[in-house]
């Protein structure tokens, strides 16, 4: 119970703005996989197109093989998550939200989403309306996770949780994970605490894509070189170099790029210390690149 | 739980041979599955998996196919030849870097070695 996620040079403009910008990707589906890009980098259009909420301007996607948009069949295996939690009405009460998803998801496990209604103390009696925004978002993470779709995406669903629960929730997306493997995309800023559940990284930036590779590879490629100037020189020259900094004779550069066991030697003897970087930081410098290519 | 000096799959691997070497598991026992270490440590399983894939190409695991990962019957005698190697230059050639840096004579050094060395027999 598997989907295949397939952006082809999709593009989606309001108005004049372009939010997204011949966007291409796959995603084989089973994993995790964590969406990452600064605020307006597309990340929250790219997620409403792909689950067929907005329709894309150029370009197409293919869920399972099959265009989403318009496709009934395809959609009710999706399931979208976004920041503000899609009601029909504020004056809903959290039980009648969660009969209305055991109506329309074809997986939808209650006795799961009971469990999770009690992990994140929620009132069922309670109007949706009149939820704090953390309680919000733990609707709204009951909802995604609970539904089991074959393919479930979250759209920043932590604003305003607390870390508790924003650690619940984490634990809760790997262990029903583990049970029901499916693809599952979670949109973040908070990246450092979530990363280790991501399989796969996607970058957008300015609603192209800046790369999409597995989280093990990425943060392998991202070290800090730490050393004499002159020598730190010398060993990041020919490397692709994401940031630089200098405190009196000593330098301290960013280089991206898989660094191969000649290389660490060398470094080792040159007497430069080697360190990874966290994903989170790598992020940082890949999105804020001088002039925003690479 | 992890540091992020380096990947955490290699930290996996490392605790792993960590539990060989101290005897905390032993030859021909299995090890929990890439879904129990994942929920344990709350990573992805992928990552889990890369660990016990590393420990296979070097030995120090095997699989039994649809039942699971099993310790070598040479693995804990394999990690002891790799650390004895390890030992000259992870410990001994950096600490005689440092001591050259702080000029520390070699004979200083070799008379505390003794001197630990004898405490330690009595």
């Amino acid at each position: 119970m598997t989907m295949t996620v397939e952006a082809r040079s999709l593009t989606l403009n309001y108005g004049k703005t372009t939010a997204l910008d011949e966007l291409s990707f796959t995603l084989d589906g089973g994993k995790i996989y964590g969406l990452l890009g600064r605020n307006g980098s597309g990340k929250s259009s790219l997620l409403s197109v792909l689950a067929a909420f907005r329709k894309a301007s150029g370009g197409e996607v293919l869920i399972g093989g099959e265009p989403v948009f318009e496709n009934p069949l395809v959609t009710r295996q999706i399931c979208l998550i976004r920041e503000s939690v899609d009601v029909v009405e504020a004056s809903d009460r959290v039980e009648e939200v969660l009969a209305f998803a055991a109506e329309r998801r074809p997986n939808w496990d209650a006795d799961y989403a009971a469990s999770l209604v009690d992990t994140f103390q929620l009132d069922m009696r309670q109007k949706v309306g009149e939820l704090s925004r953390g309680k919000q978002s733990a609707l709204g993470a009951v909802l995604g996770l609970a539904a089991r779709a074959p393919l479930t995406m979250f759209d920043e669903t932590y604003l305003g949780m607390d870390a508790p629960s924003r650690y619940l929730f984490y634990d809760a997306i790997l262990t029903d994970y583990i049970a029901h493997p499916r693809t599952i995309v979670v949109s973040t800023h908070l990246i450092e605490e979530v990363a280790r559940i991501f399989e796969e990284v996607v970058i957008i930036d300015a609603g192209r894509l800046v790369l999409h590779e597995p989280a093990e590879t990425l943060t392998a490629r991202g070290a800090s070189v730490t050393g004499p100037a002159g020598q730190v020189d010398e060993f990041i020259a020919g490397l692709t170099v994401l940031n630089e900094k200098q405190l009196g004779r000593t330098k301290s550069a960013i280089v991206y790029g898989l660094l191969g066991a000649g290389q660490r030697q060398q470094a080792r003897a040159a007497g430069l210390d080697l360190e990874p970087i966290a994903l989170q930081d790598l992020f940082v410098y890949l999105t804020t690149a001088k002039g925003g290519s690479r | 739980m992890f540091n992020d000096r380096s990947p955490i799959y290699r930290q996996i691997a490392e605790q792993i041979k960590g539990d060989i070497l101290s005897g905390t598991l032993v030859e021909d026992e299995q090890v929990m599955s890439t879904n129990q270490y994942a929920a344990f440590y709350r990573i992805n399983p992928a990552t889990a998996a890369k660990a016990f894939q590393q420990l296979e190409t070097e030995g120090i695991l095997y699989k039994k196919r649809g039942i699971g990962m099993f310790v070598s019957p040479n693995a804990r005698a394999m990690l002891l030849t790799q650390h004895r190697e390890r030992f000259f230059s992870e410990v001994i050639d950096p600490m005689v870097a440092e001591a050259r840096a702080c000029e520390i004579p070699l004979e200083e050094i070799i008379d505390r070695l003794r001197q630990l060395a004898n405490e330690g027999r009595r």
